[in-house]
């Protein structure tokens, strides 16, 4: 199929972006990438009216590390391509979890063009990048023409395809807070095919104490329910113990607690519990070696 | 593609854009795809159009050098931009490029359909790694099906092909 018609409007700064935003409301829908919308627009299952296309935006396509007052921030501009993420040796440094959470994201060619925070945007319940974002305690830095807002990943996602922007509102970057030393990260998943959609993933941090122990983690899953979820319960359960196997073990049996995944052709909702406690076990194995300084291969 | 809506049409947008070496100025709907003007508006059907939704890998073009489906980008998007489709690698004589020339001795295609992809995807790869591995076309290529091959020889004809581009750079510079 094609798209329906529409207007296309190319804003040649970020003031005329949120200009037109605001005057088209929700007729509008932002082209960063395209990877994601286009297809939607080709199957009719979009038909926005207006569509602004943010990338001759200058400055959106800004990845850089910030170092203010407090420990450093890795910013990704709403036209970063995820291929750009995915290579780029700041994002290996600060947040290697995006990128490898990155590089199961479709292919090469569609990265080349997609957007990391078009992924975000989009929210997309089954796909990496919200997952990594929530994984990595991230935020969204939304703007309209009344200003601009920061938006914490555990805020965000609100549902399937659907997040806390107001109509007129676009996010401009995603933030994630750098990764120290003694924090290890991991993604997993399982895809019907290599470069599918998951039918469940899990992206996790883990932070060790100086004695060994887990002082802190964040475990997040795509594929198990509306929207991108923390598996909270896991996270419980491995925080303040000595991070070994039996500890691994309890916080994995644990990852599915709360969950409601939706069944459908490509896994029941029962099998997506499965994977998500599977994948869970070996995502804090992989991250816990990782915190301990060593390299461990998924 | 005509159809009758209660609303006017929206405006039309001007793009220039070089294609294989030929420089257009030409005005398009908002909503043509990159594939639909290569194939529609400028009469170059060796790109083909699959699935439309940027699973299958056929409509893949160079835009500025990068593999891109052509499926998922639109047309208004790429004023200032240079294309480059299949017909851009034989020569006027009808003579094979290298990499068509290895896909032909190779057995890299069977019916074709996806060929235009393939081949598009191999130049990109063959810019920026000479002498690509099996890893490497796989990672590559991994994104554009094929239903007859089953692949084996696809990587062969890849990696055949970086071989011969490799001894012709080399030729060149004795």
């Amino acid at each position: 199929m094609k798209p329906a018609a529409f207007a296309y409007l190319a804003p040649r700064d970020l003031d005329e972006a949120l200009d037109q935003l605001a005057e088209h409301g929700a007729d509008a829908r932002v082209l960063a990438g395209g990877q994601s919308l286009v297809r939607l627009m080709n199957a009719r299952l979009a038909s926005p009216s207006v569509v602004v296309d943010i990338n001759r935006v200058p400055g959106l396509d800004a990845l850089a590390v910030t170092n203010g007052s407090g420990p450093a921030t890795l910013r990704l501009g709403a036209t970063v391509r995820q291929r750009t993420s995915e290579l780029s040796a700041d994002v290996a440094t600060h947040a290697p979890l995006l990128a490898e959470a990155g590089a199961h994201v479709a292919h090469a060619p569609v990265r080349s063009r997609g957007t990391v925070v078009g992924s975000v945007a989009f929210a997309d319940p089954s796909a990496e990048l919200p997952a990594a974002l929530l994984a990595l305690d991230g935020r969204v830095v939304a703007r309209s023409r009344s200003g601009e807002r920061t938006i914490e990943a555990d805020d965000f996602f609100t549902g399937p395809f659907r997040t806390s922007l107001d109509p007129g509102e676009m996010v401009v970057a995603v933030e994630v807070p750098a990764v120290g030393a003694r924090t290890g990260s991991a993604f997993v998943e399982v895809a019907r095919r290599h470069g599918d959609l998951p039918v469940c993933g899990v992206a996790a941090t883990v932070t060790r104490a100086d004695d060994g122990s887990v002082a802190g983690t964040r475990i997040a899953l795509c594929g198990a329910g509306e929207r991108p979820v923390r598996a909270r319960a896991a996270e419980d359960a491995l925080t303040g113990s000595d991070g070994g196997e039996g500890a691994v073990a309890e916080a994995a049996a644990r990852a599915a607690d709360g969950l409601s995944p939706i069944g459908d052709c490509h896994g029941s909702a029962d099998f997506r519990r499965h994977l998500a406690r599977v994948l869970t076990g070996r995502a804090l194995r992989t991250a816990i070696h990782r915190a301990a300084g060593e390299a461990t291969d998924v | 593609m005509s159809e009758t809506t209660s609303t006017a049409a929206p405006e039309k947008v001007r793009v220039r854009l070089t294609v294989n070496g030929t420089s257009h100025d030409l005005l398009v709907e908002p909503r043509t795809l990159l594939a639909d003007l290569l194939r529609g508006d400028l009469g170059l059907t060796g790109t083909h159009l699959g699935c439309e939704q940027g699973v299958c890998g056929s409509c893949t073009v160079l835009v500025d050098g990068t593999a891109t489906r052509s499926c998922l980008v639109f047309a208004a998007q790429l004023d200032g931009a240079t294309v480059r489709t299949v017909e851009s690698l034989g020569g006027v004589d009808g003579s094979l490029h290298p990499i068509q020339r290895a896909f032909h001795e190779n057995h890299g295609l069977q019916c074709g359909f996806c060929t235009p992809g393939m081949l598009m995807g191999t130049c990109e790869l063959l810019e920026r790694t000479t002498e690509p591995d099996p890893d490497d076309v796989r990672e590559a290529l991994g994104g554009n099906l094929c239903r007859c091959t089953g692949y084996q020889n696809i990587v062969k004809s890849v990696c055949a092909a970086g071989r011969a581009l490799a001894a012709e750079r080399n030729g060149a510079q004795v």
